[in-house]
């Protein structure tokens, strides 16, 4: 028992476990951190965007060390209809500051480095090994977990479970539902690779500067979902994800068919031409919003990161929540125990009021209807986008028509394709989720 | 469309646990919609159907995403775990 015995046991060296391990470890904890993948990153798939403000309040000088690619200055959003695309872009010279706010990066890479720090901070991290269950006393307390290497299991006063959207562990022991399809979306990515110069020069980019384009419309034929395209220093990540529950009941595509539309679509092939594709992956981002978050803690345990629903869609923000999460967790714990107390469900509640405080769940709060919005309303993400194009183009084209004439087409257009009660209705449903 | 996702699939860096299939599907006779729609949502391309209409699957390109994990949860028509550790897809970007 003692020899085997940690404070605590984190599941998972994504974002949100690296987080509670690292704060763990600096506070002076006994922590062991179990990875399944050989090495951190090597399971874990995301866009990927890194918001600076999370991590700092981890590792305040991380710009020094960590692997960035490059930081964001500008945002593209596309409505886009099968010939093209109408946005909004927003780019800014005040993003080229000393501490920029968000940077992609490439998550096998940036969580190799996250893990190298957890072991410098002190933290005892095993990799290649799969946590199977959670260990549990004679009153259902969990006091550890079995691995499949180590027979006996290993015991702690808490297990952090950071294990990913998945979340075998919890969900074998009866700790949180099974996912639903309508909650989990599934994205697919490939890494396209070009030279730097080219990105720079296709992307009207200097330096590390860096463009993300966020896309919504015809391109999931149907379905929920959205595509993006980030630039890396020397590659582009492309991507695509829809709702599961759209995918199996709503499309007729499979998910790569799905990319290679978006990735032909006259607005992003000419920005992917000639690239070498180097991966292709996978991955479920949890969806469902507030209404999905699964019970947080329990006698001797808690959930953090995707395992515990929290992924802000609407914003496309995930890994700060997780690290957030990850942070508020690793205090939590470490305030009971350097004060000699328990770390039942009564005292572990402590995390559950401190993400209530903090921005990840009012954030989670404000867009709780959202999801249900889109599962009943659909046709918003396809309807609208083609509207916005046709009515572009109408503006647009100098083609002898008058301008009155050319706004009433506009109008005309919008009623015939949704009805004033369905257009009005759409608006007023949207504002009172948003609010 | 199969092909292009094998190739796909030849990009990425697996290790794979001869004879230890970390994803089955349970013998049947006919399979459900759930378990039918894996064939075209895999995002690997894991699934296929047999001649008499069974759902088979070859689990090596599995990216470990889950996607079956969750719209069969219901049929209980599938096992699913983790590989072992070590075992398994290995991102090289992520």
């Amino acid at each position: 028992m003692t020899r085997n015995h940690f404070d605590a046991i984190v599941v998972g060296a994504g974002p949100s476990g690296n987080a509670a391990a690292y704060m763990l470890a600096q506070r002076g904890l006994n922590v062991l951190q179990i990875e399944r993948g050989e090495y951190a990153g090597s399971k874990n798939v995301q866009g990927a965007i890194l918001y600076a403000d999370a991590l700092e309040k981890i590792i305040p000088d991380f710009r020094d060390e960590a692997p960035l690619e490059r930081h964001i200055v500008e945002q593209r959003v596309w409505m886009m209809d099968d010939a093209g695309h109408t946005g909004m872009h927003h780019r800014s010279d005040d993003y080229n500051e000393d501490k920029p706010n968000r940077y992609t990066i490439l998550r096998a890479q940036f969580d190799k480095w996250f893990s190298r720090c957890v072991k410098e901070a002190g933290a005892t991290v095993i990799y290649e090994t799969t946590v199977t269950s959670l260990m549990r006393d004679a009153s259902g307390w969990v006091v550890g977990v079995h691995t499949d290497r180590n027979g006996e299991g290993i015991t702690a006063d808490v297990v952090i479970l950071a294990e990913g959207v998945n979340g075998l562990v919890g969900r074998a022991s009866g700790l949180r539902e099974e996912l639903k399809p309508e909650n989990v979306a599934l994205a697919v990515k490939e890494m396209h690779f070009l030279p730097q110069e080219v990105i720079d020069a296709r992307f009207n980019l200097k330096g590390d500067e860096g463009v993300v384009i966020e896309a919504m419309g015809t391109i999931t034929e149907g379905m929920v979902g959205t595509a993006f395209l980030y630039t890396n220093r020397e590659s582009i990540s492309v991507g695509i994800g829809c709702m599961v529950s759209d995918f199996t009941d709503v499309g007729q595509a499979t998910p790569h068919g799905l990319l290679d539309r978006f990735k032909a679509h006259p607005s992003i092939r000419p920005l992917l031409e000639g690239s070498e594709i180097k991966e292709y992956a996978a991955h479920l981002i949890p969806e469902g919003g507030y209404k999905a978050i699964p019970e947080l803690v329990g006698n001797g345990w808690l959930v953090v990161g995707d395992a515990g629903h929290f992924v802000n869609a609407v914003h496309r923000e995930g890994s700060n929540l997780a690290m957030t999460t990850g942070r508020l967790a690793a205090e939590t714990v470490a305030d009971i125990i350097l004060s000699g107390g328990s770390c039942s469900r009564h005292n572990l509640a402590a995390y559950v009021d401190a993400v209530k405080e903090s921005f990840v769940m009012k954030d989670m709060k404000k867009y709780k209807d959202i999801h249900g919005f889109l599962k009943k309303g659909r046709h918003v993400v396809d309807l609208y986008p083609r509207l916005m194009n046709r009515a572009a183009q109408t503006w647009f084209r100098v083609d002898g028509v008058d301008k009155r004439s050319k706004e009433s087409t506009i109008m005309r257009e919008a009623w015939r394709a949704r009805g004033i009660g369905g257009l009005m209705g759409d608006a007023f449903k949207l504002m009172r989720a948003w609010r | 469309m199969s092909d292009r996702v094998e190739n796909r699939l030849f990009q990425n860096r697996y290790v794979v646990d001869v004879g230890r299939p970390h994803i089955t599907v349970k013998p049947h006779v006919n399979p459900s919609d759930a378990l039918v729609a894996m064939t075209r949502v895999c995002p690997a391309g894991c699934y296929s159907r047999n001649d008499q209409g069974q759902v088979e699957i070859v689990a090596d390109g599995c990216m470990e995403c889950g996607t079956c994990r969750v719209v069969c949860a219901q049929t209980g028509e599938i096992e699913w775990s983790y590989p072992r550790g070590g075992f398994g897809v290995l991102f090289k970007f992520g």
